[in-house]
């Protein structure tokens, strides 16, 4: 975090300290609670964070505009519970899939605690991934507004048919019991930090993974295109399939993430995505980090969960009841003015990102720099010339 | 317009057969919509009926998005919150009424209903002169309001020439940030500007409906030809027009263009504040309205050709008897009724995404 200024460091700073706080002073100095309240908070934050860099792929490096981002992170929650459950058992309970067992096939190793896990992760990725394609070769080459209200839209209707469609995802009873990974190992109090980990663990692979990807010269092109897609068509690239790439890799993150939100709830149901939830948080979070910066948008995902997470912990308090009563709402008002106020004040965000086209070029540049500092330093004449900027 | 909203890459490709596709396309679209839109009347009288009524609500929302639209030059997401947010503001002049603690209303000392026979229910509708005047009276607040929210919000963004995209997720932001406040001030539950049976009204020949149906419509079609007065016959209608056409030319001909934008937010605040109220006197007027909204005003501005007023006012219409109609015939359960709208839209997009009237 070297390009974080000191408001950011001091924005993190505070809400770390209240997030150990409240609890601390709620359970009149339990260091078990805070503990307790912490594990799932990170945890949460993690699995947030992931759809962050996901909204980041799409929106920060190749500048495509995803208003219905529930719709990808609904699309991998679902899949991976039906990939990992068993089949329904019970008239009032309905859904598609239920492969968990099927997929446990390795004889070794005590299979059905991880294998079914793998899989569904990766076909609640596919699942997204593939909803994107489509999405992508429709309605991609629309205006942004369009585009905005399209992608809106497709997350609205597959929010219904999760709703209407009983057969398929169990309506607005949702389904329960979505097993998780390694949970029969551990003792439940000793799971936890487990399942943290594996969600840490998610994070920095994804973290990775696009970080790689975007320094290489196919994330420069989507960072090129999402700057004038004119200049990048005049030298050569296919813009349309490199925006279809971003988005597809994109809304495959996002997939994961569901499942990874999946596993950690246990039990999912269409009213859990609301669009509020599952994209105006989600944006709020990568603006307030700094989009096109993959550390921004989990600092983000961090300031704008603690914020959240700081409201519940208030309502526990004894305040007036006109307070309790309006504090959700107080919440929603507030991350709504951020969006706002983020944009118009300082639209880079906390972290905001580095400019930079190259490792290379960076350290050519610093090179010759060095050279020019030499070469300065041995000269005897005019010592005080402009310094190269 | 066509050119902006698809990439000149794709433009410049087969073009000629991509503009027959276009043009085939269209027709068996529009052609499509018109056939079902006739046949439903036909068929479905008083599903076309309601239809109706909720299409003209629908045109007057989008008529004031297809303003600001063209005037302005980017999309509203707070549009549907606007509406709702209106809607609610003309219940509080009316009735007074605040949430207090725990559900409980407080109400304060003085509101229209305290006007003398103001709740007197005016002929055979439902409601008195006290609705009408809160409606105008939210109309004004709702221009002060939008006027307010440009100045310090769009505005800055207008300045600094933001893209289309974060003037949408900012718009969006207010849009979140008003129902928060309703919220907070109104509570979550439904509210009714006025309690009791509604008087019905058999048609000649039709079916029997509300009687406020009949207001609903007709102060729609005042409104909506006060709007074409507005913008066909005055200098400042003139002004508004020049201005969707070309700001720059606009801007160099002497054309105050803030003060062009005000009046559009003045103008597109009353259209937002009736259709709020309209549609909240036809239903119930819920917080989660304006986002319900969202999709079926934007879908009647983009099938009419956003930007196009004429085009608002069909695609209203249309996107009303649509969205009642087809739910009742097909296999679709009710619950869909609002995700036809975006079918609607994204066809709209995908064959012609300048719409009916598009320029």
């Amino acid at each position: 975090m070297k390009e974080a200024s000191k408001t950011t460091k001091l924005i993190v700073a505070a809400v770390t300290v209240a997030m150990i706080l409240l609890p601390l002073i709620h359970s009149g100095g339990s260091v078990t609670a805070v503990i307790g309240f912490l594990v799932p908070f990170v945890t949460t934050v993690a699995i947030l964070a992931i759809i962050a860099i996901g909204l980041n792929v799409q929106w920060g490096y190749t500048g495509i505009f995803n208003f219905g981002v529930v719709g990808f992170f609904m699309v991998g929650a679902f899949v991976a519970a039906i990939v990992t459950k068993s089949p329904a058992d019970s008239e009032f309970v309905q859904y598609v899939g239920g492969f968990g067992d099927r997929l446990a096939f390795l004889p070794f190793l005590d299979s059905r605690e991880w294998l079914p896990f793998v899989f569904g992760v990766l076909a609640a990725a596919l699942a997204s991934a593939l909803l994107a394609l489509l999405l992508a070769l429709s309605a991609l080459r629309l205006r942004e507004d369009y585009l905005a209200i399209t992608t809106i839209g497709v997350a609205e209707v597959l929010r219904r048919v999760t709703i209407e469609e009983t057969w398929l995802v169990n309506g607005t009873r949702g389904l329960t019991g979505i097993p998780r990974p390694f949970a029969g190992w551990f003792e439940p109090n000793v799971y936890r930090f487990v399942f943290l980990g594996l969600a840490l663990a998610m994070l920095f692979l994804v973290y990775l993974m696009v970080e790689r990807g975007i320094s290489s010269p196919w994330g420069r092109v989507l960072r090129a295109l999402r700057e004038d897609e004119d200049v990048v068509a005049a030298s050569g690239k296919n813009v349309f399939a490199f925006k279809v790439q971003g988005f597809v890799l994109g809304a495959a993150i996002m997939g994961a993430g569901g499942a990874f939100f999946a596993f950690q709830q246990g039990a999912i149901s269409p009213e859990t995505f609301t669009h509020f939830f599952g994209t105006f948080i989600i944006w709020a979070m990568l603006v307030l980090g700094g989009s096109g910066n993959n550390i921004g948008a989990i600092v983000g995902t961090f300031v704008v969960w603690g914020f959240w997470s700081i409201t519940l912990q208030i309502q526990g308090f004894k305040l007036p009841v006109y307070i309790v009563d309006r504090i959700s709402f107080f919440r929603d008002f507030v991350i709504g003015a951020l969006i706002v106020i983020v944009l118009l004040a300082g639209p880079k965000g906390l972290v905001p990102e580095r400019a930079r086209v190259s490792r290379w070029l960076d350290s050519r540049v610093r090179e010759l720099r060095r050279q020019e500092a030499a070469t300065q330093a041995t000269a005897t004449v005019e010592p005080a010339s402009s310094p190269v900027e | 317009m066509s050119t902006e909203t698809v990439s000149p890459r794709v433009e410049a490709a087969p073009a000629r057969l991509w503009r027959l596709g276009d043009a085939a396309g269209s027709v068996v679209l529009f052609g499509a919509i018109g056939l079902f839109v006739i046949w439903s009347a036909l068929t479905h009288p008083s599903q076309f009926v309601a239809g109706l009524v909720v299409g003209s609500v629908l045109a007057l929302g989008a008529l004031g998005l297809t303003l600001i639209y063209g005037v302005l030059k980017f999309a509203h997401f707070a549009h549907g919150d606007s509406m709702m947010l209106a809607a609610y503001l003309a219940f509080f002049v009316l009735s007074g009424n605040l949430v207090g603690t725990r559900g409980t209303d407080v109400r304060v000392p003085w509101s229209f209903a305290d006007l003398p026979g103001a709740t007197e229910p005016i002929w055979r509708f439902s409601f008195g002169y006290g609705l009408l005047l809160s409606m105008v009276v939210a109309a004004a607040l709702a221009a002060v309001i939008l006027i307010l929210v440009d100045r310090w919000v769009y505005r800055p963004l207008r300045q600094r020439r933001a893209g289309l995209a974060i003037f949408a997720i900012v718009s969006l932001g207010v849009a979140i940030a008003m129902r928060s406040l309703v919220l907070m001030i109104w509570g979550p539950t439904p509210r009714f500007y006025v309690s009791g049976i509604r008087p019905t009204l058999q048609l000649p020949g039709g079916p029997r409906i509300p009687t406020d149906q009949l207001f609903i419509v007709a102060a729609a079609i005042v409104l909506a030809v006060a709007v074409y007065l507005l913008l066909y016959r005055t200098t400042t209608g003139r002004a508004m027009r020049a201005m969707a056409d070309n700001p720059d030319l606009a801007r160099v001909s002497g054309i105050d263009t803030e003060a062009v934008v005000r009046t559009t937010w003045l103008v597109s605040g009353g259209l937002i504040a009736v259709a709020g109220v309209l549609l909240a006197l036809q239903s119930q007027l819920k917080p989660e309205l304006g986002f319900i909204l969202l999709l079926p005003v934007f879908a009647a501005a983009i099938l009419g050709g956003i930007g196009s007023p004429h085009g608002a006012l069909v695609g209203g219409l249309v996107v009303g008897v649509l969205q009642e109609v087809a739910v009742t015939v097909g296999p679709l359960s009710p619950g869909y009724k609002f995700s036809i709208a975006f079918v609607v839209l994204i066809l709209v997009i995908l064959v012609r995404p300048r719409g009916l009237f598009g320029a």
